[in-house]
């Protein structure tokens, strides 16, 4: 049974006129069944609007559905007396770290949440220095986050969730506002986390290099999951990724390109090493 | 001429216990018309110079010249400076505040005390510049796509009629298609208006696909200033300061270490097809 489930989710944004009376009816998300194993690193790609964000926040219970069921450890997120269960097992991880941080010294708002779960004081400090090691931030632990830059500050709310030892983490587009060496700590840290600890994750990414690294990608379009599969079943479909405005990695694209006019790669290389090696092969 | 950077430092918090040298010696000029990228790691000094560019930011030692004239000058008139050189920042979109898109882009003009024909002369031509669908402008900024709130806001600078337009990070959190959409207008409106245009980004793709020069910062410093094929060219020094080339330079790398006969200076992954093919002989 999977850590994460969904059973014909559907929620519905509802927008009233000025009397209350319904004016529109939106579908962020329609009929959608997912199921993720323990221990799996998943990515979930689509264009803005496409219900990704809306479908997240259902797993930790930010959102509730509108039909249908979510459920974590097999509790089910509309269950009340269930919440902080669900919110401690589902750490979540949104775009902008200024929205996330609350304390006024690094280390302070890291140990926050543990803090909030009555952890004692000892492990408190000790899941702090863990946490911040984790993500590369120990030399800033006594910093006022203000004085940190996005990326930074970014990796401070990682963590934090990482800090409650939640089993499963979900992350609503983390890297979109950092260089690509903050990218790349913080993809590195999450595949460390998924790896080592476990940890469940689901990433929300516009960055098609690192869906390429999950375990399996979901791809949403108007609200429901359109594909589903490995990152290569996935990214070998060039023309379908298209269509719904996707790109896929440009090792990929580059092989699609080579591959129609003439040149025989195959369509389903993921990196540029799989690229050099098979033109390589051809040459 | 636009804007000459003479020796330019800028410490933050000088005096508290966080002093930062965040521009040290930053030495360069800006012509009219060019697009230049300005790329760098978090914290290298890319927002603070850019800061500096508008005088927003003074700068500790140094001076900044804007058509010829010391905008540190004790009668320069900074208003008209920061109306010249316009200023978009990270998620402009927070910015969007009045009832309809087009009231919200005729704030700029209407601050530099224009008649309000001219305002929505101004409004009118910028929302036709970002490619605003007609349809939207009287209605809520707060009700357009991430896309098009984001175009809306960045009319509201164009309004203004700036020499020079900064984009701080224009496409964060867009999807590549907003992505391409957004820096495709950027373009057009660069060739249209002879606007001289600073693009800040961590996309080394898009840098490549858009920029005739890059400037690159390091630790409060210039670290290069030259033309993509040339910076790009020095990708293993890029990769020490926490940047990286374009993925398609790597795999012209891989392949030319590897006996192919091809185009190592590549930067797109048009140019990186076609100099493939030819190594095929096709």
């Amino acid at each position: 049974m999977g850590i994460v489930r969904t059973k014909d989710l559907v929620y519905e944004y509802i927008k009233r006129d000025e009397d209350g009376n319904v004016e529109a009816v939106n579908k962020a998300v329609d009929n959608v069944n997912i199921d993720i194993e323990p221990g799996q690193f998943i990515a979930i790609l689509g264009h803005n609007g496409s219900g990704k964000s809306t479908l997240a926040k259902h797993i930790n219970a930010l959102l509730l559905p509108t039909e249908g069921a979510v459920y974590v450890e097999d509790m089910s997120t509309q269950d009340e007396d269930k919440l902080w269960d669900i919110r401690q097992n589902a750490g979540m991880i949104f775009q902008n770290p200024d929205n996330q941080i609350i304390g006024t010294v690094v280390q302070e708002d890291v140990g926050f949440g543990p803090e909030n779960l009555g952890v004692p004081t000892d492990e408190i400090w000790q899941r702090v220095g863990d946490a911040l090691e984790a993500v590369g931030m120990t030399a800033y632990r006594e910093y006022s986050p203000n004085k940190l830059s996005g990326g930074q500050k970014q990796r401070v709310a990682i963590a934090g969730v990482v800090a409650m030892k939640p089993k499963c983490i979900i992350m609503d587009e983390p890297t979109a506002m950092l260089d690509p060496n903050g990218r790349r700590e913080v993809i590195n840290t999450v595949m460390e986390l998924n790896r080592k600890e476990k940890v469940t994750i689901i990433l929300i990414t516009h960055y098609m290099d690192e869906a390429a690294r999950a375990d399996k990608i979901f791809v949403m379009d108007k609200g429901k999951v359109v594909m589903e599969g490995t990152p290569r079943e996935i990214f070998s479909q060039v023309e379908k990724m298209q269509a719904i405005r996707l790109d896929v990695p440009q090792a990929t694209e580059l092989a699609y390109m080579l591959n129609k006019s003439g040149i025989p790669v195959p369509q389903d290389v993921l990196t540029p090493e799989e690229l050099v090696d098979e033109l390589c092969r051809l040459y | 001429m636009s804007i000459i950077l003479d020796k330019v430092n800028y410490i933050y918090g000088e005096g508290s216990g966080f002093v930062k040298h965040a521009l040290k010696d930053v030495s360069l000029a800006v012509d009219k018309n060019e697009f230049i990228g300005l790329i760098g790691h978090t914290g290298s000094g890319k927002s603070t110079l850019t800061q500096i560019f508008n005088g927003l930011l003074r700068a500790t030692s140094g001076d900044v010249y804007f058509n010829g004239d010391n905008i540190y000058d004790k009668d320069y008139d900074m208003k008209k400076l920061r109306s010249k050189v316009g200023l978009v920042f990270q998620y402009p979109e927070h910015q969007l505040f009045e009832t309809t898109v087009f009231k919200d882009v005729c704030f700029g003009p209407k601050n530099l005390g224009l008649d309000k024909r001219e305002c929505e002369l101004r409004a009118f031509e910028a929302l036709e510049l970002v490619g605003m669908d007609k349809e939207l402008f009287y209605n809520s900024p707060f009700e357009l796509s991430g896309g098009q709130k984001r175009r809306a806001a960045i009319a509201g600078v164009i309004a203004m009629k700036p020499e020079v337009l900064i984009l701080d990070e224009p496409t964060a959190g867009l999807d590549p298609q907003g992505r391409d959409e957004i820096l495709d207008m950027v373009k057009a409106m660069h060739e249209q208006t002879q606007m001289t245009v600073i693009l800040v980004s961590h996309s080394m793709e898009d840098v490549a696909k858009y920029v005739g020069r890059i400037l690159v910062m390091n630790d409060g410093c210039l670290m290069y200033d030259d033309t993509p094929r040339e910076v790009f060219a020095h990708y293993r020094e890029l990769e020490k300061i926490g940047l990286a080339a374009p993925q398609v330079t790597y795999i012209m790398h891989a392949l030319k270490e590897r006996g192919m006969d091809v185009d190592t200076d590549a930067i797109t992954i048009e140019e990186g097809f076609r100099s493939i093919c030819k190594a095929f002989g096709r």
